[in-house]
């Protein structure tokens, strides 16, 4: 954004919200409204505190329904969509990208940026309206296109964007009601509240379905969480983990540890890229929770394990579809720019082939991710779905970001150009699991 | 609203393609890949059955003709028209088998010309017939500009001299769309279309072809000497825009490109299923479930390539889905078809080796889909012209700039 455009907050409160509000359901759009108009009013700079307590009480779980999707291959987004998405393609063009190599550098990102994606109204749309949110309908294909265009802002800072989003989702889709009660009016309030899913352990071969990490049973139907987490986005700062571990004899469960639990130990733990997320590693040593604390109780409000890895896998291809759109459009202008022998290097067969290969895996990328998400908003299976989406992403994601680099030849591997850091990004999202939602 | 499922209202045309394709393409599969140049009679009732599908009216059959013949759809909105239907019915016809879906009479590539740009009057004599496409000559195979076909008008009639090589069903079928120039001096905006009946004195089959693959159907080199049609059998006008006609006649390719996809897709799904099938043999058990570590080499492999075809098939599918909806996609009509045309050609060749000397050998059919499938990245614009076509749109150059 110039620079004679209004600070973020002030900016919060008008304009970026303005493709809220014409949504056609006006309450939907007058709640957000209202929301941004009130962080316009504050004074910028207010630390976050998560403050999680109960302030009212939910009889049952607050869930949200499904989209109705005609029967019919469509590949137009809804108006809604379409505006979040010019929204957030300018968030990542103006504020994301010139911020996104400090961030890798610190391996943190800046707490104000994440204020900014926060005051946007991403978290408001994963929340029910009972719970302070903005959303009526669950739809996985709005939360890839959120996805999908942060990432394209950068993927680092997408993942700490994001994470929050994730923690509220698994909130709102799999929370018991006090669980609901409790953690989801903060993420819907007016700070951005740093959490994080945490499924990854650092092992050589990780199975996402089997994590090592264990809950032991004790005396008074609490658990003890023993066992390590890695690749923990935002962990200095995260007020609340939701922990994948193992039950002896029972299988994998999700669990809430807040921050500051007696027994967890945060240290950081930067990665080849995907740096500006934070990335940390938690030890367990027996951990003590509350029976409460267990997220989905088995075979109860549709909780399965497996569908949580699925929903993730989506969403990670969602960052590598937007990673890659980033490479492809970064050199795209670079090849025609650059000249060689005289003219434009892209007036060679073997440069101007390499990008419509980088146009076509994209492309496939691309249809494979919206087809996983569009089945799991139907309520379809996306078992297969999400594998092949993410094994394709994996892959091809990883050859656009190595031939993003290539193209450019010396000048993409020094830090002029960002083309290293997102090679260094996209090889995250074969090693990645959890951590994100749609 | 974004959504990748096959709409209802297409299963009933997926699922009566998918059964020609089991239950009359399949057993007879082997025995016209042996028997190349032999006419498969059993295709006679298909096509009648075809004809029938095609006047009632509610068209979109599997095959390109069916393109154009289906009526404008008057629905509103969002449209899945003939461009889907045509390219799902066709991967469920290839799937059964891609020669005898490309020698089905009456389905011509030539009928696709025609039913596109034919006059009523033309369309009243040529819809019944069996068109065939002549394009390619020995010295013009990518380059389709560069022919040396002429036509020249004499009289009430044109003459037409040259050589076409390459011609699917150009013995079987009953006439022949032939791109011919009306002036080799004035370049390519001067070639035209033209429809030449069989039996017409002065074109002649000099011989067929011995293929690797979708032996089947039939090849054939076709000579025009002096060959003489009357006046009206020119499909489109006979002026000539220097600026414009060419791209008019390659235009037909957009819509056609989708379906060459789909054919490729066709014969992997059929590789891969059957290979699957044969490796469960083996003890080879695919199940997205498992782990990394317990994942056989094999098992991972077969993932890959069905991702890969899966991203093949969608690109197709969007392809379609755009035609269908008058969106320009010239270059996604091109990824579409490089992307299947390779994937497809690499699936079936990999079946064959992950099941070894099965797969090589003659009592199963992946070894004959491995050459049936090398074709597809070949005809209707190799993959190399596809990336070019491709790279030209994404990068904003000209066939100059990029050649």
């Amino acid at each position: 954004m110039s620079k004679s455009e209004p600070p973020p907050l002030a900016k919060a409160a008008g304009k970026p919200l303005q493709w809220l509000t014409k949504l056609s359901d006006s309450s939907v759009a007058q709640k957000v409204v209202y929301r941004g108009a009130k962080a316009g009013m504050r004074a910028a700079g207010a630390a976050a505190s998560a403050v999680f307590t109960a302030t009212q009480k939910l009889s049952k779980p607050a869930r949200l329904d499904r989209p109705d999707t005609p029967s019919r291959f469509d590949l137009n987004m809804t108006d809604e969509q379409r505006m979040m998405r010019d929204m957030l393609a300018r968030f990542g063009n103006d504020e994301m990208r010139p911020a996104a190599e400090a961030a890798d550098e610190a391996c943190a990102p800046p707490a104000a940026l994440l204020q900014q994606s926060h005051e946007l109204g991403i978290s408001l749309l994963a929340i029910p309206e009972a719970l302070g949110g903005a959303a009526e309908q669950r739809s996985m294909v709005s939360n890839a296109l959120v996805a999908e265009e942060l990432a394209r802002g950068d993927m680092g800072l997408a993942l700490a964007m994001l994470s929050p989003h994730a923690v509220a989702t698994a909130l709102v889709d799999w929370g018991a009601a006090e669980q609901q009660a409790k953690y989801l009016p903060a993420f819907a309030g007016d700070d951005f509240v740093p959490a994080a899913i945490a499924l990854v352990e650092p092992m050589p071969v990780f199975d996402p379905a089997r994590p090592q990490t264990g809950a032991v049973a004790t005396g008074d139907g609490g658990w003890k969480l023993h066992g390590s987490k890695t690749m923990v986005p935002l962990g200095e700062t995260a007020e609340l983990f939701v922990v994948a571990a193992t039950i002896l004899g029972v299988g994998p469960r999700l669990f809430l540890v807040e921050r500051g639990a007696p027994g967890l130990e945060v240290t950081p733990a930067p990665t080849m890229g995907l740096r500006a997320a934070g990335l940390c590693r938690l030890d367990f040593d027996g951990v003590r929770i509350d029976r409460s604390a267990m997220l989905g109780e088995p075979g109860r409000e549709g909780f399965d394990f497996d569908a949580f890895i699925d929903r993730a896998r989506i969403a990670w291809c969602d960052m590598a579809v937007g990673g890659a759109q980033a490479v492809l459009d970064y050199v795209k202008t670079y090849v025609n720019d650059r000249k060689a022998f005289g003219e434009p290097v892209s007036n060679r067969q073997s440069v101007a082939f390499m990008v419509a290969d980088i146009a076509i895996e994209l492309e496939g990328m691309r249809l494979m991710t919206y087809r996983a998400a569009s089945r799991a908003e139907q309520g379809k299976s996306v078992r297969r779905e999400s594998y092949l989406a993410k094994a394709q992403c994996a892959t091809k994601g990883m050859k656009i970001g190595t031939d993003g680099v290539q193209l450019l030849g010396g000048h993409g591997f020094i830090k002029d150009h960002p083309v290293e850091r997102w090679y260094r990004h996209l090889r995250g999202v074969g090693i990645y699991e959890g951590a994100l939602l749609v | 609203m974004i959504n990748l499922e096959i709409p209802k209202k297409l299963k009933p045309i997926i699922a009566q393609a998918n059964m020609v394709g089991a239950n009359v393409f399949r057993p007879i599969s082997r025995k016209y890949d042996t028997a190349e140049h032999a006419y498969p009679k059993e295709l006679d009732m298909l096509a009648a059955l075809m004809d029938g599908i095609n006047d009632s009216g509610k068209g979109s059959g599997a095959s390109a003709g069916g393109l154009a013949q289906a009526d404008a759809s008057k629905e509103e909105g969002v449209r899945n028209g003939a461009n889907m239907a045509t390219v799902l019915g066709m991967v469920e016809l290839c799937w059964g088998d891609c020669g005898l879906a490309l020698t089905i009479p009456r389905q011509g590539l030539g009928n696709a010309a025609i039913a596109a740009v034919a006059t009523p009057e033309q369309k009243k004599r040529f819809g019944k017939v069996w068109a065939a496409m002549a394009i390619t000559e020995p010295g013009a195979g990518s380059d389709s500009a560069a022919i040396r076909t002429t036509a020249t008008l004499d009289g009430d009639e044109w003459v037409i001299n040259g050589e076409k090589i390459f011609v699917t069903a150009g013995e079987r079928a009953n006439a022949v769309v032939v791109w011919a120039s009306l002036d080799l001096s004035a370049g390519r905006a001067t070639i035209k279309s033209f429809v030449v009946p069989k039996g017409t004195p002065g074109m002649q089959v000099v011989r067929l072809d011995k293929k690797l693959g979708i032996r089947a159907s039939d090849t054939a080199t076709l000579s025009f000497n002096d060959c003489r049609i009357p006046k009206d059998n020119i499909l489109g006008s006979a002026e000539f825009d220097t600026k414009k006609s060419f791209a008019g006649v390659m235009k037909t390719f957009d819509n056609t490109r989708p379906v060459v996809a789909a054919m490729a897709i066709g014969v992997a799904r059929a590789s891969l299923e059957l290979a699957t099938k044969i490796l469960a043999k083996a003890n080879v058990h695919p199940d997205y479930a498992k782990s990394a570590t317990e994942m056989s080499a094999i098992e991972d492999e077969l993932y890959r390539l069905e991702a890969e075809l899966e991203a093949a098939r969608l690109l197709t599918l969007k392809a379609a889905w755009m035609a269908d909806n008058r969106i320009p996609n010239s270059m996604e009509a091109s990824m579409a078809k490089a992307k299947a045309g390779r994937v497809a050609n690499e699936i079936t060749l990999r079946c064959v080796e992950l099941c070894g000397p099965i797969g090589y050998g003659e009592t199963e059919l992946l070894e004959k889909w491995a050459r049936d499938s090398k074709i597809l990245d070949i005809f209707e614009g190799t993959q190399q012209i596809q990336m070019l076509i491709v790279a030209r749109r994404l990068l904003g150059k000209t066939s100059a700039d990029l050649r």
